[in-house]
């Protein structure tokens, strides 16, 4: 293309231009002192190859305040002025002379043309200094993003790190960076060293490496002419295949069970109106709509109101979803549903229209665009458990949530006077009529215990998808499945059918990608309920249908 | 169990429409069956009545206001009225105002084919501009060939067709994939070497990812190196879908190529921020992510991310300034919902030109006659609001579009990082498919074909050269 060719040639050229303005522009500075303050002015230039000399200057000067400025470069808390004046900005916002850590004059900054291009050579500058680091774990983390990498640019940089490396730890860590490097050396024994060096100690994430070297093309020549080096990398392999496969089976079954957690929290409620009060709830999608949005407005008031503490609004959130969706569930209960007890086919239409006047409803407050609910700060990014698989903490706490949740519910239902009212309506009306319980009212209390609980799950949805007037649409079959699949009426079987479903779905998803996948999971059901029909667990009640 | 009833009324409508294609003209009867809407007024036409010369010009505008589309497609809808409303400012069109006519299809496929039956047939209306989806405009494409009507389609598409009654102002995938492949594949773009072909699962993504899959292989990327993998429509778990996107990105420089629809892509990129893959280790591309979709969502997982456009509303020139401000006074005019968050986007800009063409090219004619204006639109140039002079293929029915790479930046804004020259022209049947290569789309003569492999007449010039061998 010579849309692109032109392109690298212009950009030589600038980066020509930038390096001769990188000379000059010294000079300019005014009372500039060290290699780092005369680097820093640097970062004021318009282009984003500019900014990557500057860059690269700023680190060779070794100084003790590059890391840091680099840092924040990458993540974009670096502003500069046009008399190149750079600064740092604080957590608080503030802006601090990035030389000298004053606070800013207040002149006019823009950001620095930060782009991909950039922020690969910050992030390789990083690591570089990182090596530096007086701190042995930022050592660590810095010698294994660099063995990630594997980039033979590296090399010299790991080279030289040994040397000076003290710390045991870090030590080993680089030797496996090194080993790898050395599946390249020309030397056949250096080779076995670095393979048995993989072997021991265990990086799966070389694999594909040591794979590329067993590999055999069509003419029947090796990659690795070495026989005793290919015998030695064709048994690392298979020590990292089975430590690989046990690995991914772990990773599926978390993954599984973060899944099922979701599942369960969707269905949760409508395992209490549909599973226990055999109501067809078709509006119960809209009652994790409300609780999103809850989740939405209560974010939005403290954005306003309390914006120190914006963290965490997801706390206050909770409990307003938990009771905006009792309340509505107790006033659609009290108008409509119990209108229709026993009239299935009814209740499946009216609260099928329920669903589509709240969605309009929303639609008509909020407007059809999705709207947007951001993580918490401590919700963002995740941890690593083991080689390659990250466990993001927003999964981890929808997890906690869930236990939580469904702790509440348990708890409801059998250690309160309103669970046990409740279970006696739903076994035997008529009977528990006779006993003085208020069946009516212990109706509209169910039914709106089941819609907080959805609104409680609405909570966990924003945190992990869109929130938009249709995001109920995307779970009510879902949820029906759980609570069918796991035996009407059986709250034990709703929880163990999300986990089972979950889980299958993950186990699945790798072998058979994810609409196949699905599709699967859905034949599994629906062979289960042919030979069981009342689901996993059969509700061994009488009368359900009474009253 | 609703999509059943969807699925089984979509079936219906199918396979009435095909019964009107297999059965040919003679039976009207039968047609206007199948519109129930239209069948009062369906007479036995077979291309829109002579007008009087003196009224206003009815236009249709055919976009979803309801359903699942209406967060991408009432936007289109608005800036089709605001184009409308300048044209009548300065006086119309032959001395004639527009007059819009604007129908609700609902984002119903098979209701796309009815309302736009209504249109033609009913409104009697000159030309139509809409659809967003590609099953919505394969919906209506045998009701605009039967009627002899006029559409102008906005949207960036797969590609593999070209219709005598269709003019794409959207991007072919030549026009937008193709560049942005080549991109992440040189040395600016980051040198990727393995790619991941992402998307929803419908006919969009699937057709792209097969072009860009022949692509890949003429650039000498051997199938190992590409990972295809489809999700279903809202899906929002991927959490093994990114554990085997960072798997696979161990061994080589990696980027995304995204035809994730926009719904699932919030849970999609958060999922990406999450895991710790980042922009500038593992680029994601996606094709279907623009202005309007990142205004309701947290920008911060996306930050670096691309998208590749014709468009971009942060492009600095005078003629988008103008654009821009032209829209900011329109919706606050009119007062329509979230006021001045609303933004311009790519789409948008397509509706905005092919108007302007379908202007000129009636002017031209001196006549709303759908045959005339058709062979008038060709050749037409127009200022798009990009800064580029774009011309409408007379061969193709497409627009020739620059192509532009941007950065998603914290506001909701894309930073142009990579853009071409000029305008390129748009490949309606891609080359790299060995089944479609040989096909062309070219309707001027001796060709008049949307998809052939011969002339339809034989030209003088190749009669000629045939007696010779």
């Amino acid at each position: 293309m010579t849309g692109s060719r032109s392109q690298v040639a212009s950009s030589g050229r600038l980066a020509c231009l930038a390096a001769a303005l990188l000379l000059v522009l010294p000079s300019l500075a005014h009372a500039a002192t060290g290699p780092f303050e005369l680097a820093l002015s640097g970062l004021s230039e318009p282009s984003p190859e500019a900014v990557t000399r500057a860059a690269e200057v700023i680190a060779k000067t070794e100084d003790a305040r590059a890391l840091g400025l680099l840092e924040a470069l990458l993540d974009g808390d670096v502003v500069a002025s046009e008399a190149g004046r750079v600064y740092l900005r604080d957590k608080a916002g503030a802006l601090h002379d990035a030389a000298t850590g004053a606070p800013s004059g207040g002149e006019a900054c823009h950001e620095p043309p930060v782009d991909n291009g950039v922020r690969r050579v910050l992030g390789a500058l990083i690591v570089q200094l990182q090596l530096r680091d007086p701190d042995s774990r930022v050592r660590l983390a810095a010698v294994e993003s660099l063995a990630k990498t594997g980039n033979a640019d590296d090399a010299s940089a790991l080279r030289a790190a040994a040397t000076r490396e003290r710390d045991h730890s870090v030590q080993r860590a680089i030797t496996v960076a090194l080993a790898e490097l050395d599946l390249a050396s020309d030397d056949p024994g250096r080779r076995i060293v670095a393979i048995n060096a993989i072997e021991a100690a265990g990086s799966t994430s070389l694999r594909s490496k040591l794979q590329a070297m067993v590999s055999q093309s069509d003419d029947g020549s090796h990659a690795e002419a070495d026989p005793g080096v290919r015998a030695a990398a064709e048994r690392a392999l298979r020590t990292l295949d089975r430590k690989q496969f046990l690995i991914d089976r772990a990773a599926d079954i978390l993954y599984g069970l973060s899944t099922g957690s979701i599942l369960l929290l969707t269905a949760l409620g409508l395992a209490i109106t549909f599973g226990q009060m055999g109501v067809i709830n078709m509006a119960h999608g809209e009652m994790l709509m409300l609780g999103a949005y809850a989740t939405y407005v209560t974010q939005l008031f403290f954005r306003a109101h309390a914006s120190q503490h914006t963290s965490l609004y997801i706390f206050v959130a909770i409990p307003v979803a938990l009771l905006t969706t009792m309340a509505v569930g107790a006033i659609l209960e009290r108008t409509v549903i119990r209108f229709l007890y026993g009239r299935p086919l009814e209740t499946l239409l009216a609260t099928w229209g329920l669903s589509l006047l709240l969605i309009q409803t929303v639609r008509s407050i909020f407007g059809a665009q999705n709207v947007a609910v951001e993580n918490p700060s401590w919700l963002s990014g995740g941890t690593e458990l083991f080689e390659g698989v990250v466990l993001p903490y927003n999964r981890i706490a929808v997890v906690g949530f869930t236990v939580i949740v469904v702790s509440f519910v348990a708890y409801v239902l059998r250690g309160t006077s309103l669970g046990l009212q409740a279970r006696a309506v739903m076994q035997n009306r008529p009977m528990a009529a006779c006993m003085g319980i208020p069946t009516s009212r212990i109706d509209t209390w169910t039914f709106a215990l089941g819609s907080g609980v959805g609104g409680l799950g609405g909570v966990a949805l924003s945190q992990l998808g869109n929130v938009g007037p249709e995001l109920g649409q995307s779970y009510i079959v879902d949820s029906f499945l759980v609570v069918v699949f796991g035996g009407v009426g059986k709250l034990v079987g709703t929880v163990f059918a999300a986990f089972s479903l979950g889980i299958m779905n993950k186990l699945l998803e790798p072998i058979a990608g994810a609409v196949l996948g699905k599709i699967v999971v859905l034949l599994t059901v629906v062979l289960v309920i042919q030979k069981r029909p009342q689901g996993l667990f059969a509700s061994r009640v009488r009368g359900m249908e009474a009253g | 169990m609703r999509s059943w009833v969807v699925v089984l009324v979509a079936c219906g409508q199918m396979a009435s429409l095909g019964c009107d294609k297999e059965e040919a003209k003679p039976t009207e009867g039968a047609m206007a069956a199948a519109s129930a809407a239209a069948s009062s007024s369906a007479k036995a036409e077979s291309k829109p009545p002579e007008e009087s010369n003196t009224g206003p010009i009815k236009v249709g505008i055919l976009h979803s206001l309801s359903g699942t589309m209406a967060i991408s497609e009432t936007s289109l809808k608005d800036v089709a009225l605001m184009t409308i409303e300048e044209i009548n400012a300065k006086g119309g069109v032959l001395g004639r105002k527009l007059e819009p006519v604007v129908v609700d299809p609902a984002s119903n496929w098979p209701l796309f084919a009815e309302k736009a039956r209504e249109l033609l047939q009913k409104d009697k209306v000159s030309v139509v501009f809409g659809c967003w989806t590609s099953v919505s405009r394969k919906s209506v494409l045998p009701v605009f060939e039967e009627l002899n009507g006029l559409l102008f389609y906005p949207v960036q598409y797969e590609g593999e067709e070209s219709s005598y009654d269709v003019f794409y102002t959207g991007a072919a995938p030549n026009q937008q994939a193709i560049p942005a492949v080549e991109y992440l594949m040189s040395e600016k773009g980051g040198g990727a070497k393995r790619f991941v072909l992402l998307g929803t699962d419908y006919v969009y993504p699937r057709t792209t990812n097969k072009i860009l899959r022949y692509f890949l292989h003429s650039k000498g990327v051997v199938d190992a190196d590409i990972q295809e993998e489809y999700t279903p429509f809202g899906h929002s778990d991927y959490q093994t879908i990114v554990a085997n996107v960072k798997k696979f990105a161990s061994g080589k420089r990696t980027a995304v190529i995204s035809t994730i629809n926009g719904d699932s892509n919030v849970p999609f990129y958060k999922e990406l921020g999450n895991q710790g893959l980042k922009a500038q280790d593992v680029p994601v591309v996606a094709f279907s992510v623009g202005e309007e979709e990142l205004r309701g969502i947290d920008t911060k997982p996306l930050v670096g991310h691309l998208a590749a456009w014709n468009y971009f509303m942060s492009i600095d020139t005078p003629e988008n300034k103008e654009f821009i401000a032209e829209w900011r006074s329109y919706v606050k005019a009119h007062n329509l919902t979230d006021g001045d968050k609303r933004v311009t986007n790519d789409p948008m800009e397509a509706t905005y030109i092919g108007i302007h063409m379908w202007a000129q090219a009636v002017l031209q004619a001196g006549t709303t006659d759908v045959n005339a204006v058709r062979q008038a639109a060709g050749y037409q140039v127009f200022r798009s609001p990009s800064g580029f002079d774009i011309s409408l293929d007379a061969k193709n029915h497409h627009l020739h579009k620059p192509v532009f790479i941007g950065e998603v930046q914290a506001n909701g804004q894309f930073k142009v990082v990579w853009k071409t020259e000029g305008p390129i022209r748009a490949q309606a049947w891609s080359p790299f498919i060995p089944e479609s290569a040989k096909k062309v789309a070219d309707w001027t003569y001796p060709w008049v074909c949307g998809n052939c492999t011969e002339p339809k007449y034989a030209s003088p010039v190749s009669v000629a050269s045939a007696a010779k061998h």
